[in-house]
């Protein structure tokens, strides 16, 4: 195989007309020349995804870059660099580099069902010439040497062709059956991972400790699908957040970084169904109905309740707060707008609390040792009837006016001015991230890449070689043995072959050379 | 054995390996330049006359000599010396790395210095297993001199004290993933040691003027050749590694692949070397064109591991730095 596709020569001029055209491109790009100039392709449109930000995977960092490269920014985002695995242009160089690997894959494998059925060839005129050769006599008769050869190559698993004076032997058919399988799989590949990005799903959410989550889209903080899912029709599982538990490392360089975090959770497997206790842990997803949920973040939600002006309590409930920095500074808002009058307050919470005059209230120690809420409370309008979607992460503050500012510490409460109401910081939960997984095409995929690696170790590893045996009555009687080998893939030593078929004709024979 | 104690008895034990890679390379280096006989210039490879290939078939076996007068005495004996310490240094910093493992009490690869530990490992147990079955003393220059570049930046810019591992890399697709890539780098700096010293000797076959030390080394057609059989000996290994790591991808992050940096590098650095085979089967490819691609595919293997682990902000950043 390797001949044929060596063999081509430079390119020569496109012919006239268009099925002359057609034919011409199609052999372009079926050639081993173009494989490997697409290839260099990929390898190169991949790059610009590993220096940029990609909206995929950091969204914010790609708009700061935007916003930072007034001249570069939009364009580049214009010609997709800032989601080149989904850009157009790195589709076309991988589907190009397919359909020349399908137009090759092809025709060979065609070819090599023929050889696989097809005889060695006969062996050369003169083997004094070839890799190995060997000569000796045998005091056998001819007939006697060649049975004895193909008898013993045959039973070592060659494919043996005998002809007037000569044997010939060919094994490694298994090399290219092995580059052929290697390709295919790899277009296997590609499908598996088209199917799971047309059919798979994936979500985000927050779970408060003590609270619950069922699989519908409504509950997902961030859901996004392939084309062909029907989001109405999630798996119908659900389960309870028990218990968060975390550990930090406290001494050694590493002081602060996560040690342990695990999520013991009630699992309601479809309506109605037994519950079950389970424990989620970083690379111990819960696999529930087809889909799989992954720890991925945790932190806290300091419990604020809030009274408004008539002493009604507004909000009773652990507030989450999202991180900010490895120690857990984190930050979050209370929004009450049925409050008389309407509130909101801004918050930082910090596990282990410190102030200093550069960095301002700032966390030393992710685990609560020293837990501190700093408040800013507003009143006025939140505007949350402006039909805008808000965060509810932040408050947009454009229409209030600033109440004041307090630092609590836990079991403090802060009396806002003019009696408007009141804020307690009344203890610390918990909250854990998690996401959740559906993807179809991932088994495929992991047996597609099996099968590639397998296929790849044959078409490296098995080596394609042939030997011959010729023999010629001599003077004296005996019988002139010549042997010799041709190996053909370019990397390996012939002689252990040779030397095999040397002890094949050795072992049977009655007198010694 | 206190804690401490075991951390500085693997420190020792690296900078020891280190002390012994040095006079290796003093004595790969005077066997390199050692002046001595030189007949017959151009078929010149120092190999050992191997017992029982002499014979009828001695002028089919790759590995004889072209005549044992070429084979320099002095030279030869400085080359032997220098395996034999390269040999002594491999097992001292083996005794190293088991000693921070049991230190941490986990695998030794939680941060860059220990990966750059292991790594120098690889590139000597690679190098190592190569001299087993054939003579390949005028390559210990350059891998001993790589090897040492690697440990001298892990003792002086990579240095971490040992600690925990982070739950993400509390997995045995860890031990798995990482340990086929760690001896993939080896395998392939190997064989990007000996591409430089094929491009090196190619380029003075094709002037006719292979003299002086450029002599020392076997022809350019048998480098070529071994720098192909170990690349693709570790090319289905990294593979592997692939796979591996994406199956722990999956399970830790809930996808097996995600177009991280780190994770889009290892497929740059696939996708060369599956160029570099294409290139050998390819006419007007093959020899140094074929040799450049494997030369960046190593680049881009390079890239991987110091520019991704300290310059690119990447899931995979567990540089402890
Ligand atoms: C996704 C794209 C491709 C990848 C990743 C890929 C990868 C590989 C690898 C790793 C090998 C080495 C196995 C060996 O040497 O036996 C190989 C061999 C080969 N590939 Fe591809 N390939 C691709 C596309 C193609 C295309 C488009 C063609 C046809 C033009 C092709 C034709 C061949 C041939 C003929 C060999 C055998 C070379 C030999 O005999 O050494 N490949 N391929």
């Amino acid at each position: 195989m390797t001949q044929t596709m060596t063999g081509e020569k430079a390119a020569p001029l496109p012919p006239m007309g268009t099925g002359g055209f057609l034919r011409w491109a199609w052999r372009q790009l079926t050639s081993m020349r173009v494989a490997l100039i697409l290839l260099f392709l990929l390898a190169i449109a991949s790059i610009p995804g590993s220096v940029l930000p990609q909206n995929g995977t950091d969204p914010v960092r790609v708009d700061d870059w935007i916003e930072n490269n007034p001249t570069w920014g939009p364009l580049l985002e214009r010609f997709g660099f800032f989601d080149v695995y989904a850009a157009p242009w790195f589709a076309a160089v991988y589907l190009l580099l397919f359909v020349s690997l399908i137009g090759c894959v092809l025709p060979r494998s065609l070819t090599h069902l023929r050889a696989l059925r097809s005889v060695p060839p006969a062996a050369p005129r003169r083997l004094d010439r070839l890799a190995g050769f060997q000569s000796m006599t045998d005091s056998r008769s001819p007939d006697e040497v060649l049975e004895a050869a193909s008898e013993g190559l045959r039973g070592r698993r060659w494919r043996v062709a005998r002809g007037d004076g000569w044997v010939a032997a060919e094994k490694g058919y298994l090399r290219e059956t092995g580059n052929l399988l290697f390709h295919v799989a790899l277009v296997a590949l590609l499908i598996s991972v088209a199917y799971g990005a047309l059919f798979g799903w994936r979500g985000n959410v927050i779970v408060r400790q003590g609270t619950g989550f069922s699989d519908t889209l409504t509950q997902y903080d961030a859901w996004g699908g392939g084309r062909l899912v029907n989001p109405d029709n999630l798996p119908p599982f659900a389960f309870t957040l028990d218990e968060f538990l975390v550990e930090f490392e406290r001494d050694s360089s590493q002081r602060g970084a996560p040690r342990l975090f695990e999520a013991n959770v009630t699992v309601y497997p479809s309506p109605g169904a037994e519950s079950e206790a389970q424990t989620i842990r970083v690379n111990e997803p819960l696999v529930v109905d087809g889909a799989k949920v992954f720890l991925v973040g945790h932190g806290y939600s300091p419990v604020l309740i809030v009274r408004d002006a008539l002493g009604r309590v507004v909000n009773d409930q652990g507030v989450v707060f999202l991180p900010q920095d490895g120690n857990f500074t984190s930050t979050g808002v209370v929004k009450a707008p049925d409050a008389r009058p309407a509130l909101g307050i801004q918050g930082l919470f910090l596990p282990t609390a410190a102030v200093d005059e550069i960095r301002g209230p700032h966390s030393t120690f992710p685990a609560p040792d020293d837990p501190a809420v700093f408040l800013s409370a507003w009143t006025g309008d939140l505007g949350l009837d402006s039909g805008v979607p808000q965060s509810i992460y932040r408050l947009d503050t454009a229409n209030m006016t600033q109440l004041g500012l307090e630092s609590l510490r836990q079991g403090q409460t802060w009396d806002l001015p003019e009696g408007i109401g009141s804020v307690e910081f009344a203890g610390i939960e918990r909250w854990a991230s998690f996401q959740i997984a559906h993807d179809p095409g991932k088994e495929p995929a992991l047996i597609s890449a099996m099968l590639a690696l397998g296929g790849l170790m044959l078409s490296l590893f098995v080596r394609r070689r042939r030997v011959w045996v010729r023999v010629s009555p001599s003077e004296t009687g005996d019988t002139v043995v010549h042997v010799a080998g041709l190996m053909r893939s370019d990397d390996a030593d012939l002689q252990p072959d040779v030397t095999e078929l040397v002890d094949i004709l050795t072992e049977g024979r009655p007198v010694s050379r | 054995m206190s804690a401490t104690t075991l951390a500085q008895w693997s420190n020792m034990a690296v900078y020891a390996a280190m002390f012994i890679l040095i006079m290796a390379l003093v004595a790969f280096a005077v066997s390199f330049a050692a002046r001595g006989r030189r007949a017959g210039v151009t078929a010149t490879s120092p190999q050992p006359v191997s017992v029982g290939a002499a014979g009828p078939m001695a002028k089919d076996n790759p590995e004889a000599p072209a005549s044992a007068a070429v084979i320099d005495e002095s030279g030869r004996r400085a080359g032997n010396i220098g395996m034999s310490l390269t040999w002594l240094a491999t097992g001292v910093l083996l005794v190293g790395v088991v000693l921070r493992g049991i230190w941490a009490e986990r695998v030794p690869w939680g941060n860059m210095y220990e990966f750059s530990l292991t790594m120098s490992l690889g590139i000597l147990a690679v190098f190592l297993i190569v001299s087993l079955q054939r003579d390949v003393r005028w390559l210990g220059l350059p891998v001993v001199g790589i090897t040492l570049l690697s440990l001298g930046l892990a003792v002086t810019v990579l240095y971490t004290e040992a600690a925990q591992l982070v739950p993400a890399l509390k997995s045995w697709w860890l031990v798995i993933h990482v340990s086929a890539a760690v001896i993939c780098a080896g395998a392939f700096t190997v064989s990007t040691m000996i591409t430089l010293l094929y491009l090196w000797r190619d380029r003075a076959e094709r002037r006719d003027v292979v003299r002086g030390m450029v002599a020392k080394l076997p022809d350019a057609q048998r480098l070529d050749t071994l720098a192909y059989r170990i690349i693709a000996f570790a090319f289905p290994l990294w593979t592997f590694a692939v796979i591996s790591g994406a199956i722990w991808a999956e399970n830790a992050w809930g996808r097996y692949w995600g177009w991280d940096p780190k994770e889009t590098w290892a497929f740059i650095t696939w996708v060369v070397y599956a160029g570099y085979l294409h290139a050998r089967a390819t006419a007007g490819w093959r020899g140094r064109r074929a040799a450049y691609i494997s030369i960046l595919g190593y680049v881009s293997l390079m890239i991987n591991y110091f520019g991704v682990n300290l310059f690119v902000n990447s899931l995979h950043s567990y540089s402890g730095m």
